[in-house]
């Protein structure tokens, strides 16, 4: 049978979605124990072990200074940026994305300046983040939020007008005027779209809070990996960039699965 | 006086004439069947009635008065495809025909007048035959049985004009049938004039009480954008049927069934 015509069966699909993790950490197993046995002291691929104790360590006793179990004060911290700069994104690309794509007088202001904005590199503007909001929590929000919500907007902006102007029509002759079509039809329909859009700019988002954690913050999951790696702690800095990719990951499943739920008849929640 | 007039209206695109020198009256009632080849100004003609274009020459008028020049409730319409709200359930697809003139503010209604206004949803429902399948989307209906919730949308805040863009173009034949007979009956009930665009010739005798051929009469073969369509023939169809809705429109109930306001349910009886 050719190639192109073979699936493989529910085990076969199991054991080859495992397999290059399996490798991964085989590699990594027989890397780490080779340098090891050569150096002791080599802190460049610690051993399961050490990545162990080292979790204990941080996820399971109170620091000495603080008194704080930092994993976990690190990840309050973190995911309240993050939280607070999605959400502020979410509800000014919601408002831009409806205004520009679906009233045409709005559209022809705000569609070029969002094409500008979008462009803007987020880091190259940290700087000034900083200096007008302070090195306090807010720039970092900031950050997030000045980072996703033009391409965000966008991409509901987009949507919006891909609303079929016959859906639109009917409204108006079911009686709608402009702010409750937007209400009862455009908005319903770009929520779904929302969801999916936020699921493709979480990776950014978690981009832009570890950056503007490592450069200015005294708690954080970005800025303790920073803040050890003045150590070579490949333990802690190993187990916490796994913890965040388990975290990211979580997020998008829960909103895939909200999308399912909230929206059933949308095409973008089965994705 | 004539419940439409045309007069003398001419659509164009840039240096592309669509449709030119039209000239129609139309009696309160009538069912105006369509017909003609394809992109010869049909749909055009039907925007225009429905107000989502303006003729760059002429007039619409309404009884006299000009037509509104945006789509508003007095003109229901159903669209080949995209005629039904995806996210909305069947029921709520019905019901917001009642909800959205009523609430300016909010686009919905609450308590015991949302609960009216489902019923009044359910009844019409019923009534187009989609009664089983009120909690679906639209999205796990067939073909036909959207164009019948289409329908029904459009015909629950009784408007006063129904216009009809190739509504069963995509249908089954055996279904296309189906329908012809639920609108028949639907007209007949609710004495709407209708517009009907369709490519079915067929479809446009067997339906109409006048039957309104697009066509080009001037063709230039150096310039085939110069000259638009006009209305060739003009003919009158089912005179028995026809008879028979003006009969019925004189009947004294009828202005008072017509006057109810919306969100109560209408009497939905089988006409004669």
């Amino acid at each position: 049978m050719r190639f192109i015509n073979r699936h493989p069966g529910e085990g076969g699909r199991w054991l080859l979605s495992l397999l290059p993790l399996v490798l991964l950490l085989l590699v990594y197993g027989v890397a780490s124990s080779l340098r090891l046995a050569e150096n002791a002291d080599d802190k460049l691929l610690p051993s399961a072990a050490q990545m162990v104790d080292a979790v204990k360590q941080m996820a399971f006793t109170e620091d000495e200074r603080t008194g704080e179990i930092l994993l976990w004060s690190d990840t309050a911290a973190s995911l309240k940026r993050l939280f607070m700069g999605i959400g502020i994104a979410a509800m000014a690309g919601l408002c831009l994305g409806i205004a520009a794509g679906s009233f045409a007088t709005l559209g022809a202001t705000l569609s070029p300046l969002l094409a500008v904005l979008s462009m803007v590199p987020p880091l190259a503007i940290l700087p000034i983040l900083f200096i007008v909001f302070g090195l306090d929590e807010l720039s970092k929000v900031m950050l997030i939020v000045i980072g996703i919500a033009p391409v965000l907007s966008r991409d509901l902006e987009h949507r919006a007008r891909e609303i079929p102007v016959e859906v639109l029509v009917k409204a108006q002759t079911l009686g709608a005027n402009s702010w409750t079509v937007v209400l009862r039809v455009v908005l319903p329909q770009l929520l779904s779209r929302l969801f999916v859009a936020l699921r493709l700019m979480l990776g950014a988002a978690w981009l832009f809070l570890i950056s503007a954690e490592a450069i200015s913050a005294t708690s954080g999951l970005g800025y303790r990996i920073f803040l050890v790696r003045r150590y070579m702690s490949m333990d802690i800095i190993l187990p916490y960039v796994a913890w965040i990719t388990l975290l990211a990951w979580a997020m998008d499943h829960a909103l895939k699965v909200l999308n399912r739920r909230c929206f059933p008849w949308s095409e973008g929640a089965a994705r | 006086m004539s419940f439409i007039q045309v007069r003398n209206v001419w659509q164009r695109y840039g240096d592309q004439v669509v449709l030119e020198g039209l000239n129609l009256s139309v009696a309160e009632g009538e069912f105006c069947t369509l017909v003609g080849a394809s992109g010869c100004g049909k749909s055009t003609f039907l925007r225009l009635l429905l107000g989502q274009e303006l003729p760059s020459k002429g007039q619409l008028l309404l009884q006299g008065k000009p037509l509104a020049a945006e789509p508003d409730a007095s003109r229901g319409v159903v669209f080949q495809r995209y005629s039904v709200f995806p996210h909305l359930s069947v029921l709520d697809n019905v019901a917001i025909g009642l909800e959205l003139p009523c609430a300016p503010l909010l686009g919905r209604l609450f308590g015991a007048r949302k609960r009216a206004a489902r019923e009044a949803a359910a009844h019409m429902l019923q009534r187009v035959g989609l009664g089983h399948s009120m909690g679906k989307y639209p999205s796990q209906l067939s073909g036909g049985m959207q164009q019948r919730l289409a329908i029904a949308q459009a015909l629950i805040v009784r408007p006063r004009m129904l216009l009809l863009d190739e509504p069963f173009g995509a249908l089954d034949p055996g279904i296309r049938k189906d329908m012809h007979a639920l609108l028949l009956e639907l007209w007949r009930e609710t004495r709407l004039t209708v517009f009907m665009v369709t490519h079915d010739l067929s479809e446009g005798f067997r339906l109409g009480t006048r039957l309104l051929v697009f066509d080009k009469v001037r063709a230039d073969p150096q310039a085939p954008q110069a000259y638009g369509a006009r209305i060739t023939y003009d003919i009158p169809l089912n005179p028995g049927r026809a008879s028979a809705a003006e009969a019925v429109a004189s009947l004294p109930l009828q202005p008072a069934a017509r006057a109810l306001p919306p969100g109560r349910s209408r009497d939905l009886r089988v006409g004669p």
